[in-house]
């Protein structure tokens, strides 16, 4: 089970040939309290780096970028009454959605939970 | 994800008095008009907006404009840029207007207080230098304008706010919605005024620049209170229903179109005397075209500033000028403006939100209950 991160702070974790993606515990203190996510239609073809969703603060709204190219699979229903769970457990039960990879070789360019530790370290 | 933009330098912002506290308290520091300000503190926008309903927040405001009229003619003087009662306004009392412009658009919102040997007003921070000029060309030979740059400004606003004040103030647990009163708070001379943007009880705190980090020290230091950021100084004021200049009005928007005929005074409709009066005059006997409602969308997700309102077929009726998530609400809310046939409370509207409509519908304002003084 494998945890990568894109420039853009969102996370993707692979377990076999599904992946489950989430916005990471840097991006969910950059949002502040998050009252709505707006979740991709299961079924729906995602390419990587395009808009997959969008989470909702209190102040603004911000894009959620697919980490890789393929199918939603699943969205987690969770979000819906408890938007708060992204603060709480953005990498754990605040995951956004599920997918099938079309493209597993596109996660090679993406960051490990150490280069992305530095990255965001970088940042502050 | 995207990231919100922060280009300006820190050291190129302006800094209030406050501003070493609202590092130290550990503020998100975001620049406003001009300043570095604290948008938030570590408990967050929706812990600090709801702690200002349930208890008391204390909010520097500093960046605000001050600014001191003299002279014997000073409100005859103030009437001929504002449709407010100024020459009736009571002595330590206060009210909010508006300056106009010559179509009777909206330059900005103001609280004129009539402080006995002058008038002091508070004018929005990104309209005050525009607005010390505008006073000072037109009133010229008239009064004497003066920004009080020296000075700071806190807000403390809340349920607890009066009894936490007249801890420090006794006098003040006294006054009334909407007056003044200069005191004295540890030594230290203030000025208070029981007024703000919250729709809760509270006051307006003015001292010297020197003098602000120790009083707001003092305040932080009682149980009830916590610092409050921009960001929920903005999604309480909404909840209130008030206008935020260069969102809700500005200079394309009358007062009637606005909602806001209740800050013309029957007098001033009478007798005009201020910019625009003749078109708004003509809105107040024929009505104007379009109307700034309250607007409820359906649902939890938020609809914001600029988000096109449209009817079942399609057709634009206006745009949200303020909108997102009301804590106390429960929900998002909006404001915006519609075509007049369609602001009835209940109307039914569209809402286009990332080119998907929503469904939302005209609501009254406030969305929370008002709770001012009432003595």
């Amino acid at each position: 089970m494998t945890v990568k991160y894109t420039k853009d702070h969102e996370w993707i974790r692979v377990e076999g040939d599904t992946a489950t993606v989430g916005v990471s515990d840097y991006a969910q203190h950059q949002l502040g309290d998050v009252v709505f996510v707006e979740l991709p239609d299961v079924g729906r073809t995602l390419a990587q780096g395009k808009e997959a969703a969008v989470v909702e603060s209190v102040k603004a709204a911000s894009e959620v970028f697919a980490p890789a190219s393929g199918e939603v699979t699943e969205v987690n229903a969770d979000l819906e009454g408890e938007p708060a769970k992204v603060n709480s457990g953005a990498e754990t039960d605040g995951w956004f959605f599920r997918m099938r990879l079309s493209n597993p070789a596109e996660l090679d360019g993406l960051m490990d939970a150490a280069a992305y530790k530095d990255y965001v370290e970088g940042l502050q | 994800m995207t990231q919100s933009p922060g280009t300006d330098s820190p050291e190129s912002l302006k800094k209030t008095p406050l501003h070493a506290l609202h590092v130290e308290l550990g503020g998100k520091m975001v620049p406003f008009a001009g300043y570095d300000m604290p948008v938030q503190y570590p408990a967050g926008i929706l812990k600090e907006h709801q702690h200002t309903r349930a208890r008391a927040g204390l909010f520097d405001v500093s960046h605000m404009g001050q600014v001191r009229l003299t002279g014997d003619d000073a409100a005859a003087a103030l009437e001929t840029l504002v449709p407010g009662d100024i020459k009736g306004l009571g002595e330590r009392r206060m009210r909010y207007t508006l300056f106009l412009n010559e179509t009777g658009g909206i330059l900005d919102d103001l609280m004129v207080t009539n402080a006995g040997d002058h008038l002091f007003l508070v004018v929005n921070a990104a309209r005050k230098e525009h607005d010390v000029a505008h006073l000072t060309e037109r009133l010229k030979g008239r009064a004497e304008v003066e920004l009080l740059d020296d000075l700071a400004l806190m807000a403390l606003q809340g349920p607890d706010a009066a009894g936490v004040l007249a801890r420090f103030v006794p006098e003040a647990a006294d006054m009334k919605f909407m007056s003044y009163l200069p005191a004295t708070f540890n030594g230290v001379p203030v000025v208070l005024t029981r007024s703000g943007y919250t729709g809760e009880d509270g006051y307006e705190i003015s001292c010297d620049k020197a003098d602000a980090e120790a009083i707001a020290r003092a305040l932080l230091a009682e149980p009830e209170v916590e610092p409050v950021g921009l960001g929920a100084r903005d999604s309480l004021r909404l909840e209130a229903g008030l206008c935020l200049y260069g969102h809700d009005i500005d200079e394309t928007t009358t007062p009637v179109e606005a909602a806001l005929e209740w800050a013309l005074p029957k007098r001033r409709r009478a007798e005009g005397g201020f910019p625009g009066a003749d078109i708004v005059l003509g809105q107040l006997q024929n009505g104007a075209q379009r109307r700034r409602v309250g607007i409820r969308p359906d649902g939890r997700q938020p609809a914001r500033e600029h988000t096109e309102i449209v009817d079942e077929a399609g057709n634009r009726l206006g745009e949200i000028t303020s909108g997102g998530f009301g804590p106390t609400a429960n929900g998002p809310v909006a404001m915006g403006y519609v075509d007049i046939g369609r602001a009835a409370v209940d109307t039914p509207l569209t809402l286009m939100v990332r080119g998907k409509p929503l469904a939302a519908r005209v609501a009254a304002m406030p969305f929370v209950p008002q709770r001012y003084y009432r003595g």
